[in-house]
């Protein structure tokens, strides 16, 4: 009796220990199959920094880059353009950006690096659709006093020449703005704003 | 003629072991190759990007890989990739299919995991490719000038007889088991920029290059492969015991 | 005995028993738990060959889940499918570790099927009343053959193309409907995009389906009659005061913690292959697949697989003048059914089908025999229960006679493989010959030479 008693001590102790080095060895296996559904090497190359040249934008004009597979767009504002933005304060729901999602160095009045070029990912924060550009200041259907910015055809979401987002409407955040850096005065990267080389 | 012999005989002393019979198949030479060697790799790399880039293509291997060779991305764009490439993409080559078909005849494959194709139970792809691109030879006979000792009649000229030098076939007759063998070798006719054993470092890097290039996993393959089977040794150890602990009351 | 002390699952309280008295009640938990596991059971004299049915069950989960995440990347389409395989190996993150698991899986699993096999004809597990799991085991091997076969076409290398080109132009040689069966499945003149997507197809979901079932189904049958043995012995025959046989041991704990022990073992032989040697010197992953398929240029040597090259040397063995031979061989052993009492029709028929059979291998020329001998050598497994009548069912009680068919059948049949991975030579060729009459005499002769031999008598318990 006694030894059956050791029997079955030794044989709980050795199946609790097979099960635990076995459930750990699993859970190890199953870190490759998890890590195999991750970016690839190719989807890494496609999301690299994209360099583009805007010294053929003219002002008040807008051009759109892909970046891992999204529209990004730049726009170079024009003095009277930047106006509107000020004023517009009171009509946006996030006026500071203090929710939405920028750089540091976008985290300003014209959430831009340069006040002249407006980088932005062109991703409706709503439900992913993509904003068209309006960004001359003239009554629109969608409203008769318009100072100019982008218009989401989806769900009536606004946007001021900033990528603000105007109070009241679906979108719940500014537009997002993605890392970029100026290479030399017409040469931006956008997906990378690292310092140095 | 003695002088002839004894030539042949200094050429062989300088690259030994290119002699062969003319009859069956060609023992190729053990590529001295050294996957663990980061610089030899480096200068494979290239090698590769100079020299075999602009006819063959590497298309299932990136650029940005090479940092497996030591190297930083910055490095590997300064030093391998040619300005409108960017360091994440696929080793493509400079020329364009067609055109290289009308050329060569045939549109020089993509050389990605060529060292794994030409294994064979002579040896592995590293050996083929090591004896291969060391025994071309010219024969006035092919379009291109050009022939070699391990794929006879191949479509593809010495690329790099300017660092070789000119290789020709020699003719001679060697004693073997009671009658006279026929034996080509191959002699330098005209030295090319390198020395014999500098070209044939040359081609080992390169080579060495383009086994690592066939599988850039095998490295991380053998690391895994080790702590799995670290892992399943205690799982052995421990279902050994646990076996033996429930089949105690079998009898 | 400690083996017989059986916990009931659902007793004492706890959120845990609580939820499983709740799941018993809506569904038979417990009761096939007990019926597969925990009261199955299982001869205790299981030696090393009878570990290898579990073993198959691992590949086929490791195959699976390899196979899911393979077809998360690869793209099945002519121009793609090559150049996805090496985005595999390269670009996708561990992409190299679980194709070289589904590669050497893929050789894994055979070698772990003709031990299981090989299990089977050591010990007469064919025989009666286990047919039936027999049959079944046949057809999940045809399927996986099959699946074989069309998953090596996917990676779209030389060796697929040719070796797919091949095999589909085997059925091109059968009489009237060849060639339009072969053009039905390739669905093209060719070898190409329509041919690799319906193989595709195949390989991910039909076959897959078809071998689940059929795995429950031989299970089902093995569980219905009960696990044979190396001794042969029916251990319900001898059941102890509480109903159960008394040699057997229920297979939870006893077999679950060994065959733990056997997964282990194997995994480690299986990570050794995978992590060190994925080509295996060109036997699992083959040197010319690495070549991207060409459909103008046909390799110097092509060779199928390690695992199908027994079959496919008794095809190049048939040769013309073999067929002589063959009529000579088949003609004696119309001899041997006259000189053997037969009751009613049955020797009127054989002596019919041996003159049909005869006068077949001259009206149809030898390339077609070639396809139906390597037919028939997988096909003719199916007989064996019925072809085989010793007295005793295992090797250990047989006699001189059965074990030399036996040992001459193994040989020969690792003969003809290596021949088959070879290229056709003289000598090779006539050593298949020799060896093709001999897999068909180890079938077709059995029914004498099992009856003939001394057999040993059989114990009334197992032997341990």
């Amino acid at each position: 009796m006694a030894e059956n008693d050791l029997d079955e001590g030794k044989r709980r102790f050795l199946l609790t220990a097979t099960t635990v080095a076995t459930g750990v060895a699993a859970t190890a296996a199953a870190v490759p199959f998890v890590a195999s559904m991750m970016p690839s090497e190719r989807a890494k190359a496609a999301g690299a920094p994209v360099e583009v040249d805007v010294s053929r934008l003219e002002p008040g004009q807008r051009m759109i880059v892909e970046w891992r597979g999204k529209p990004v767009w730049v726009v170079r504002r024009t003095p009277e353009m930047l106006n509107t933005i000020k004023a517009d304060d009171d009509r946006v729901a996030d006026p500071e950006s203090k929710r939405s999602v920028q750089p540091p160095y976008a985290k300003n009045e014209f959430r831009a690096a340069k006040p002249e070029y407006l980088v932005l990912v062109g991703i409706c924060t709503h439900l992913g659709c993509s904003p068209v550009d309006r960004l001359q200041a003239q009554p629109e259907p969608f409203a008769a006093d318009w100072h100019g910015g982008f218009y989401c055809p989806c769900h009536g979401s606004l946007f001021d020449l900033a990528g603000r987002v105007y109070k009241n409407k679906p979108a719940p955040d500014n537009l997002v703005v993605p890392p970029y850096k100026f290479v030399s005065d017409t040469t931006l990267v956008i997906g990378d704003d690292t310092k140095g080389a | 003629m003695m002088k002839t012999i004894k030539k042949i005989a200094a050429i062989l002393l300088i690259v030994p072991a290119l002699a062969w019979a003319s009859e069956g198949e060609v023992k190729l030479d053990h590529a001295p190759i050294d996957p663990y060697d980061q610089e030899s790799l480096q200068r494979g790399a290239h090698a590769f990007v100079n020299y075999c880039l602009n006819c063959h293509s590497a298309s299932y291997m990136r650029y940005n890989r090479l940092r497996d060779l030591g190297l930083s991305e910055q490095q590997i764009r300064e030093n391998l990739v040619f300005p409108d490439v960017k360091v994440g993409d696929l080793m493509k080559t400079a020329i364009d299919p067609k055109d290289a078909k009308e050329w060569f005849g045939t549109t020089p494959p993509d050389l990605t995991v060529v060292a794994r194709s030409r294994s064979s139970h002579a040896g592995p792809g590293s050996d083929w490719l090591y004896t291969y691109l060391r025994t071309f030879y010219k024969d006035s006979t092919r379009p291109t000038g050009w022939n070699n000792v391990v794929y006879p009649n191949v479509g593809m000229p010495h690329a790099l007889w300017q660092l070789q030098g000119e290789q020709v076939l020699k003719e001679g007759k060697q004693q073997a088991e009671g009658y006279m063998k026929t034996v080509h070798e191959l002699a330098l006719d005209k030295p090319g920029l390198m020395k014999p054993v500098e070209y044939d470092r040359f081609v080992a890097d390169l080579v060495n290059y383009m086994t690592y290039m066939s599988e850039p996993a095998r490295d991380d393959r053998t690391t895994v492969g080790l702590y799995a089977l670290i892992v399943i040794s205690i799982l052995i150890a421990l279902s050994y015991a646990l076996k033996k602990a429930y089949w105690k009351d079998v009898h | 005995m400690a083996a017989t002390q059986n916990k009931q699952p659902v007793t004492g309280a706890g959120p845990l028993n609580g939820l499983l008295t709740w799941v018993d009640q809506r569904f038979p938990l417990i009761s096939l738990w007990k019926e597969h596991a925990a009261e199955y059971y299982a001869p205790k004299n299981f030696n090393f060959w009878y570990y290898f049915g579990s073993l198959a069950m691992l590949v086929l989960v490791i195959q699976i889940v390899t196979g899911i995440f393979l077809v998360m990347h690869y793209k099945p389409d002519a121009a793609q499918a090559f150049a996805s395989v090496e985005y595999i190996m390269r670009d996708v993150p561990f992409g190299w570790l679980i194709r070289y698991m589904h590669s050497t899986g893929a050789s894994a699993f055979f070698i772990v099927i003709y031990l299981h096999m090989f299990r089977g004809l050591l010990y007469g597990s064919y025989r009666a009343p286990r047919e039936l799991i027999w049959i079944f085991g046949m057809v999940i091997y045809l399927m996986l053959m099959a699946e074989a076969f069309f998953g090596y076409l996917l990676p779209w290398g030389q060796m697929s193309y040719w070796g797919a080109q091949v095999i589909v132009n085997l059925f091109d040689a059968l009489p009237l409907i060849g060639p339009d069966l072969a053009l039905w499945i390739r669905g093209d003149f060719v070898v190409s995009d329509a041919t690799l997507n319906r193989f595709f197809a195949f390989h991910v979901i039909a076959i897959p389906l078809v071998l689940l079932g059929l795995v429950a189904a031989h299970l089902m049958a093995l569980h219905e009659v009960g696990s044979n043995n190396p001794d042969g012995v029916e251990i319900k025959k001898n059941l102890g005061p509480d109903g159960h046989p008394v040699d057997g041991i229920p297979f939870h704990p006893y077999y679950t913690v060994k065959d733990t022990l056997g997964v282990m073992v194997f995994l480690a032989l299986f990570a050794i292959a995978m992590f060190f040697m994925p080509e295996m010197g060109g036997y699992f992953l083959e040197y010319n697949n690495f070549v991207p398929a060409d459909p103008l240029k046909t390799p110097n040597h092509i060779a199928p697989v390690w695992y199908f090259t027994p079959y496919y040397s008794i095809l190049r063995a048939t040769t013309a003048e073999f067929m002589y031979v063959l009529a000579a061989a088949v003609f004696a052993y119309g001899v041997l059914i006259w000189r053997t009492p037969l009751r009613g029709k049955g020797k009127a028929i054989a002596l019919a089908g041996v003159i049909a059979v005869i006068v077949a291998f001259f009206a149809v020329e030898a390339k077609v025999w070639g396809v139906v001998f390597m037919g028939v050598s997988v096909m003719i497994f199916f007989l064996l229960p019925w072809l085989d009548q010793s007295p005793v069912k295992s090797i250990r009680y047989k006699g001189t006679l059965v074990r030399t068919a036996l040992t001459l059948f193994v040989i020969v049949f690792l003969v003809l493989g290596y021949f088959g991975t070879q290229p056709v030579t003289d000598v090779g060729t006539r050593i298949s010959q020799v060896g093709t009459l001999l897999y068909f005499s180890f079938f077709l002769l059995m029914p004498w030479y099992s009856r003939m031999d001394k057999v040993k008598p059989v114990p009334e318990r197992v032997t341990g």
